[in-house]
């Protein structure tokens, strides 16, 4: 769909066409609001249904049952009246609902009355020695070109890290025709202590009865390592040896071609906080999450958020969420209407609730470890601007008391990929360097656009000669 | 610990540059910053160490104040990422040329050389870059560019280590004289000198208000924004003449667009929202300047808060109702420069009574009804 055809205001605008922005959306147009979905991707699904109506992975098995599920979620949407605009990249969102969107190199601004952010979640960085060696890549962009593109890496592979999704990946990877060198698991053994209380829960739900299965496979097919304490990438131009210590501390060595790195996954709050959305730290899950109330609202009148962005909490829990917040903006659009095939509120509450109880148990268990988010000495931290962890911690005896200043001398973090790869590490790195709650030390102030434009193209956005003040400048 | 003679209310800029200036003379000072020091138009202003173009009655300090930017080091241990690669300001035809004709025929009338007026082969030679269809422009040779949050940082660090005190989210919630003492209420508890500085930028009304002193100050947001880096193509830092603009690019080839075009601030919450129809036209500015720009990504865009007064020029010396109070604020989006020179007239004012330099135009009773 060609920008052209946007309309200036919408009810509602979606952001992003993952579980949660799907759900939202198709309930939002069903009841009847005028909504778009502005999608960055070139078809429906989001990361985890990532091209399920237009991959080449033509054997089910594949992917499993639970991505496939997503083709339905798809159809529901497509007709549910809502419009679609794929490759649509959101570069700024303001607190009176203003967004500014690019689509096949041309921008626009629009309103919206509502608008719900589901741009879910992104893989938390995983800086250990030698990350930036080429042939170490993330686990989920190897899984983007297992999905859009059917195409697995070549040469010995090894996947480390921690998380459900790392053995997702894995029994997948091996379905595929893929083949691993080793899984080195970086769970530590402390998480299981807290974890614990969370077992009965975690016994009863989805998340133990698809879990086991993928988890079992891989170890019947790869030479899995468990308790890796030190992990390190080696190689002159490109990776050669992972490099890995376990309590024994003896030091181990693997020749590898290609390291996947995982653990976990963290809100992407990018256009969230660029809006001024309130962000508190969570200590459980290790990352800034939104304060929202029970509806998805956030603290900005009209925006809510839903999905992993909102906390990470997986596909179940982002379409209920994403069911929530539409319910709110019906309820504020269209007050007093009482529309037949509504979903109950009190139904979905309960599903989250019941969802929430086998998931606590994963949170804890994968609390990945200090060793690998809080990195040391040469260790790279900003990858755009190669920052390393020393001259981090320098700008704190500088008088940096936080990100803000601190990329002010060493522009971490205001490189192309605007913190995405580097804005946890800093925070805790800078926390733990002057020995405070990473809540005190706070995020990057990120400021629109939130991914890059071209100047010819914010110039061919209509101007206000409003804005135009007396001729001063510093 | 030490009780300060004088309390410097703002942690920016000027307020950091009072301070150094005042220790260097031997007299201990506080600063009280109600977030952390160079959190606002300090700290993120577009950068520019610029006497060309001043108000007649800002050229003497900027001239004055030059002369600090160029032995920085030896004020403040630290180079501030001060280039001296000149300013440019452009025309783009013939009528605007004629303006800049004026402008340096008034600046020489007052004694000063420092603009130049060049024509379109040497505006070509400084700005290979710039379009063909500007003729001539006027240069400041030893004008620049520096760091603003470096150079805030740099002006702290150096009055600290002088003994200067800076407490940081202390926010002032009165100002009282208690006999000989000024005794300031703030977030953190209360202070006691017997001197007070106001260089408290956008909140300076705030302040001034609670002397009883009228200072009409106007908020406001000057918008920047930074591309990603591309291959160098300009030194010197170039303004226009018909319409707002500061462009420069860095070392690393980063290119930093600003010029006066307003987001919207809110002094509450700190938080500024951005007006993307104003960038929009400052975008349209530097597409027609810079063809080499046009595919330049933009990464970011934001705005500092700061105060501009009516006649857009700071407010400098001693409060009118208040004895034993200075103000220095006000300074319009254009005071990046004069931190240097503003500290140390201000403190050889508190120290001495006097300066040599001619404040008389920022005298803050101009604004007070007849």
């Amino acid at each position: 769909m060609a920008a052209g055809t946007l309309r200036d205001n919408y009810e509602l605008a979606v952001i992003g066409a993952g579980p949660a922005g799907l759900a939202a959306a198709t309930l939002a147009a069903r009841a009847g609001l005028a909504t778009v979905v502005l999608d960055e991707q070139a078809a429906p699904g989001g990361q985890i249904w990532r091209a399920v109506s237009e991959t080449p992975v033509q054997r089910r098995s594949v992917l499993g049952a639970d991505y496939w599920a997503g083709a339905a979620r798809v159809r529901d949407f497509e007709a549910s009246g809502a419009q679609y605009v794929p490759g649509a990249t959101v570069w700024s969102l303001a607190r009176d609902r203003e967004i500014g969107v690019s689509i096949a190199g041309g921008s626009r601004l629009l309103k919206a009355q509502r608008v719900i952010i589901a741009t879910g979640a992104l893989e938390r960085p995983m800086p250990i020695p030698g990350w930036t060696l080429p042939g170490v890549m993330s686990a989920g962009a190897a899984q983007i070109l297992l999905k859009s593109s059917g195409l697995i890496t070549r040469g010995r592979t090894v996947l480390a890290g921690c998380g459900p999704l790392l053995w997702l990946l894995a029994a997948q990877y091996l379905r595929a025709g893929g083949t691993l060198a080793a899984i080195l698991d970086t769970t530590a053994g402390s998480t299981w202590r807290s974890a614990l209380a969370h077992l009965p829960g975690f016994l009863l739900s989805p998340y133990f009865r698809k879990g086991l299965p993928m988890l079992l496979a891989a170890r019947r097919s790869v030479r899995v390592v468990a308790g890796v304490r030190v992990l390190r990438a080696e190689g002159r131009d490109a990776v050669e040896t992972v490099v890995w210590q376990g309590d024994d501390g003896i030091e181990q060595r693997l020749s590898a071609d290609i390291l996947l790195l995982h653990q976990g996954v963290v809100p992407n709050v990018n256009l969230a906080i660029s809006v001024g959305i309130e962000h508190r730290w969570d200590d459980d899950l290790l990352c800034f999450a939104p304060v929202l109330d029970g509806w998805g609202n956030s603290s900005i009148e009209g925006i809510a958020i839903a999905g992993d962005g909102a906390g990470i909490a997986g596909v179940a829990a982002a379409e209920l969420r994403g069911k929530l917040a539409a319910l709110a903006a019906i309820r504020a659009l269209r007050p007093g209407s009482t529309m037949a095939g509504l979903p109950d509120e009190a139904s979905i509450r309960t599903q989250l609730a019941a969802d929430a109880r086998g998931r606590r148990f994963i949170d804890l268990l994968y609390r990945p470890a200090a060793a690998f988010r809080i990195p040391q000495g040469d260790t790279i931290v900003c990858r755009c601007e190669e920052v390393t962890a020393r001259q981090i911690v320098e700008t704190v005896a500088l008088g940096c008391s936080g990100p803000n200043q601190m990329k002010s001398f060493l522009r971490c973090g205001m490189g192309p990929c605007q913190g995405r790869l580097c804005g946890l590490t800093v925070t805790e790195l800078m926390a733990q360097a002057r020995n405070v709650d990473p809540q005190k030390i706070g995020y990057y102030r990120l400021r629109p656009p939130v991914k890059p434009i071209t100047l010819a193209e914010l110039a061919a956005l209509p101007k206000s000669e409003a804005a135009v003040a007396a001729v001063v400048r510093g | 610990m030490v009780r300060p003679d004088v309390i410097v209310i703002g942690g920016g800029l000027h307020g950091c540059s009072i301070a150094l200036h005042l220790a260097r003379r031997g007299i201990p000072v506080t600063v009280l910053e109600k977030d952390h020091v160079g959190r606002h138009a300090s700290g993120v202003n577009a950068g520019g160490v610029r006497r060309l173009g001043r108000h007649p009655a800002e050229i003497p300090l900027s001239v004055a104040s030059m002369e600090l930017w160029h032995s920085i080091v030896d004020l403040v241990d630290d180079d501030c990422g001060f280039e001296c690669h000149g300013q440019v300001k452009v025309a783009e035809n013939p009528a605007e040329l004629e303006i800049l004709r004026e402008r340096v025929t008034m600046v020489r009338s007052m004694g000063f050389t420092h603009e130049e007026l060049v024509d379109q082969a040497e505006l070509r030679s400084l700005v290979p870059a710039i379009s063909d269809h500007c003729v001539g422009a006027i240069v400041c040779r030893a004008d620049g560019a520096a760091l603003p949050y470096r150079t805030t940082l740099a002006f702290r660090r150096k009055a600290e280590s002088l003994g200067v005190r800076f407490l940081e989210e202390t926010r002032v919630t009165s100002v009282r004289r208690q006999g000989a003492m000024w005794q300031v209420e703030s977030t953190s508890g209360r202070h006691e000198a017997p001197r007070l500085v106001n260089a408290a930028g956008a909140w300076a009304g705030n302040l001034a208000a609670m002397l009883g002193e009228p200072a009409p100050i106007e908020v406001m947001a000057l918008m920047l924004m930074i591309s990603a880096p591309i291959e160098r193509f300009l030194h010197p830092v170039i303004g226009a003449t018909g319409r707002p603009l500061s462009f420069k690019q860095y070392r690393n080839g980063t290119v930093l667009v600003g010029g006066g075009y307003r987001g919207r601030p809110n002094v509450e919450t700190n938080w500024t929202d951005l007006d993307f129809h104003g960038l929009a036209s400052s975008a349209q500015t530097v597409h027609d300047l810079f063809p080499v720009m046009r595919r330049a990504e933009i990464v970011r865009a934001w705005a500092g808060i700061e105060a501009r007064m009516p006649d857009d020029i700071p407010v400098i010396g001693p409060s009118r109702t208040s004895e034993n109070v200075w103000h220095a604020f006000g300074f319009c989006g254009h005071g990046f420069q004069m931190g240097p020179i503003v500290g140390s007239l201000v403190a050889e004012l508190i120290a001495t009574g006097v300066t040599n330099l001619p404040i008389a135009p920022f005298d803050i009773g101009r604004f007070a009804r007849a």
